[in-house]
């Protein structure tokens, strides 16, 4: 229990009535996908489930899942991977999808995220996926529309779809059963995620969900793109510094990219974190020649990853990016409620 | 001639060392006699009945001071009016507030402090204000400290903004020195909080949002008080510093070293950085945003620890109202600050006196004659006879929670809806003019 939760409880059984829980997702729509915080290990094991099976279906009959339902695409910042994905994975059971982003639409007037969420509603959008630059946007459009938003991504907070994504592909690559999962399914898994950990939504969300599976997370940078607080996140997560130790004891490596919009005015000297954190075919072959290699994209070849490592053998990449369409047909499907 | 009777209370009055049953006389807006109970019969049998207040089991006490409020008139009246802000200030107990200067224009001139200050703008209680320390608070010129404090001013500040230049800051204590009031600081190098929204630590990277370091606090504290020292050195004056909202441990050790060493610096606390920390921001509620932001347990502990010590000298709430769609939005674009006039009692009774054993008259003085003291204030923040009758009247036992929509406030922005108060105001009185009387 965290403290918060344990002063929450303590504020309900006496004297305080404080608002919330960290954990709390009852103001939220059921379906809703927030933050990997809220899924249980049994919901993971559902979706991962639902994947299977829709995976199994042929064709035209996945494409009657969702017939006659709508959901809506919102987004505010640029994206080739989720976008596409989510788009095609609510195409392929049948959904009608509409798209919206801030470049051509009356958020460019000054619409609020509220009322935009409202408006879409109103249109009979039954879901929202949305990709937004603030953290916790996702929250607040679920809170005041009401509606199953699945945070397609959300500042540097979250984005739960590819640490499922990502664990449905390190089941697969490990040759693990990929239909299901439990508290141990990871035990003796070490995951090193590397590189810009402070911007990203993915090292977040996969450092809080890989642990609850048996994983122990290791996680490597330099001070001020991983600070301290990371430890946080919870427990089975460490900090190593020297990538090549995090890199000698992992199973998987999933390195990230350094997210130069959100730097803020820090100057980062790219050629001492080339020369330290670099995923290079050096590195691999002398230190990790067995390691998963992974990355959320997009990639920028020849600074955290070369491009004969992206593209090598011990490279899952491409196969994260279909896994991505497989785990948002099954996050889809549980959104709108549907039993398939 | 009017008159008002408060008979059978406890009366407090940490200013005169008094706590005892009292009968207290109110006269043409002053405190005309205290004797012990029954020794004003004779003017109980000859005043109306609805002109005596009975507070058995109550307690009488000076009327709240709060030198840290927004009251946002002019420019942001759909937030809150002098008019409101006052009257949520009465309902909680307070008869004297002192407005901050970040209205629509900054009031930093003669003409916008008297326009402030007229008795036009309808305040409830004792208002009060202090004008920005620079011109628009920019931060690089400072106001006329000498024209403002002769139309009113009780102190100068900047709020919202530090001034930042260690030259303004050290014009504006040598201004200010001279005339006797303080230079009200909001300690916040900026230059280490762009884009921050929160408290830095492990809630602000778990909910991915950038979070403001300790050292942003404690460098312009550690600054003002070299100025300080330097200002007593060469310019043989003494300039008083009062540090508003100090929310961290290593920002209060510097003052609590400055006072030790002699310097006149005095600091204040908000109730919300003494009863909440950053985990109350939870799932983005924006109602646990404010600046200086929520911070971690252990400065949390430091301020109750500072406030049972003595190093901080008062309680001010910063009542921040904001209307709910400056609030409704992306976390990181939500207005700064919550209300707070109306559970400042009710938490420091509950947080200071019932959970950390803090004397009644201690919390009083907190928020009466140790704020009166701050800005120079005579005759508010004491009972004793000649002085004002500014009083509050409050059972010390009640348990309540706060409903923020029974709030007088225009705005709804705080964290405390339905958390757990001690301590009821049931009337407020001002200048011996009865400004709020609970229902029930």
């Amino acid at each position: 229990m965290t403290e918060r939760a344990k002063r929450a409880a303590t504020r309900e059984a006496g004297a305080g009535l404080l608002s919330g829980t960290t954990t709390d997702c009852s103001a939220y729509a059921a379906g809703s996908l927030l933050s990997v915080e809220h899924l249980s290990v049994a919901d993971v094991a559902g979706i991962l489930a639902m994947t299977a099976r829709l995976e199994r279906m042929g064709a035209a009959e996945r494409a009657r899942v969702l017939v006659g339902r709508t959901v809506a695409l919102l987004f505010y910042e640029s994206s080739t991977r989720t976008r596409t994905s989510f788009e095609l994975a609510a195409k392929s059971l049948g959904a009608t999808t509409t798209l919206v982003s801030d470049k051509s639409s009356s958020i460019e007037k000054g619409e609020s995220l509220k009322d935009t969420g409202l408006t879409l509603r109103a249109l009979g959008a039954e879901a929202i996926i949305l990709r937004h630059p603030s953290s916790g946007a996702a929250s607040l459009l679920a809170r005041v529309t009401g509606l199953p938003v699945l945070n397609a991504g959300d500042g540097m907070h979250q984005h739960p779809s590819q640490a499922l994504l990502d664990l449905r592909t390190i089941l697969l690559r490990l040759g693990r059963n990929a239909s299901t999962v439990d508290a141990k399914t990871l035990d003796g898994v070490t995951v090193a995620i590397t590189g810009d950990i402070l911007h990203s939504r993915v090292a977040r969300s996969d450092a809080m969900l890989l642990p609850r599976l048996g994983a122990r997370v290791v996680l490597c940078g330099p001070p001020e793109l991983l600070p301290e607080g990371a430890l946080g996140l919870g427990t089975g997560i460490e900090i190593e510094r020297d990538f090549d130790r995090a890199l000698a004891r992992a199973d998987v490596v999933m390195m990230l990219r350094i997210q130069k919009e959100r730097l803020a005015g820090f100057d980062l000297d790219l050629a001492e974190f080339i020369e330290r954190y670099q995923l290079n075919a050096e590195r691999l072959a002398a230190i990790a020649s067995r390691v998963l290699v992974m990355h959320p994209g997009p990639i920028i070849r020849g600074l955290e990853i070369t491009g004969e490592v992206a593209d090598g053998a011990q490279s899952a990449i491409e196969e994260q990016v279909s896994q991505g369409l497989a785990i948002r047909r099954a996050v889809l499907v549980r959104a709108l409620g549907v039993k398939a | 001639m009017s008159e008002m009777l408060i008979l059978n209370g406890r009366l407090v009055d940490p200013a005169s060392g008094t706590d005892a049953p009292r009968d207290v006389l109110v006269r043409d807006g002053r405190i005309a006699a205290i004797e012990v109970p029954g020794g004003l019969a004779s003017v109980a049998n000859s005043l109306p009945v609805e002109d005596q207040i009975d507070a058995t089991g109550m307690v009488v006490a000076p009327g709240l001071i709060d030198i840290h409020v927004h009251l946002r008139e002019p420019g942001q009246t759909h937030k809150e009016t002098i008019a409101t802000g006052t009257a949520a200030a009465a309902a909680g107990g307070f008869t004297t507030v002192v407005a901050m200067p970040n209205t629509i224009p900054v009031n930093d001139s003669v003409k916008s402090l008297r326009w402030m200050l007229d008795a036009a703008r309808g305040p409830v209680v004792k208002l009060l204000a202090m004008p920005a320390a620079t011109f628009g608070s920019l931060g690089s010129e400072i106001t006329d400290f000498h024209e403002l404090v002769k139309a009113g001013a009780v102190g100068f500040t900047d709020d919202g903004k530090p001034v930042l230049e260690d030259e303004v800051m050290r014009a504006a204590l040598v201004a200010a020195a001279g005339l006797g009031v303080p230079v009200s600081q909001h300690a916040e190098d900026t230059r280490l909080t762009s884009g921050c929204c929160m408290n830095a630590g492990r809630v602000a990277f778990r909910l991915g949002l950038r979070g403001m370091p300790e050292e942003a606090e404690a460098r312009i504290v550690e600054r003002d008080l070299r100025l300080l020292r330097e200002i007593e050195r060469v310019e043989r004056v003494r300039p008083h510093l009062h540090v508003q909202h100090v929310s961290t441990a290593r920002a209060l050790h510097e003052i609590r070293r400055a006072k030790a060493a002699g310097l006149h610096v005095t600091c204040e606390a908000a109730p919300h950085h003494f009863t909440l920390t950053d985990e109350e921001i939870g799932d983005y509620d924006t109602n646990a945003k404010m600046n200086p932001p929520l911070r971690a347990e252990a400065d949390r502990h430091a301020l109750i620890e500072g406030l049972l010590d003595g190093t901080v000298d008062c309680i001010a709430t910063d009542h921040a109202p904001h209307a709910s769609h400056e609030k409704e939005v992306e976390f990181e674009r939500a207005a700064n600050g919550i209300t707070g006039l109306e559970t400042a009692l009710g938490l420091a009774l509950r947080v200071l006196h019932r959970e950390h054993g803090m004397p009644l008259s201690r919390v009083i003085a907190l928020m009466s004659a140790h704020p009166a003291s701050v800005i120079r204030l005579k005759e508010r923040g004491t009972l004793r006879v000649g002085s004002y009758a500014d009083v509050v009247v409050f059972d010390p036992a009640a348990e309540w929670s706060f409903a923020a929509g029974a709030s007088r406030s225009k705005s709804r922005n705080t964290p405390f809806d339905g958390a757990a108060m001690v301590g009821r105001v049931r009337a407020t009185i001002c200048e011996g003019r009865i400004v709020y009387r609970a229902s029930s």
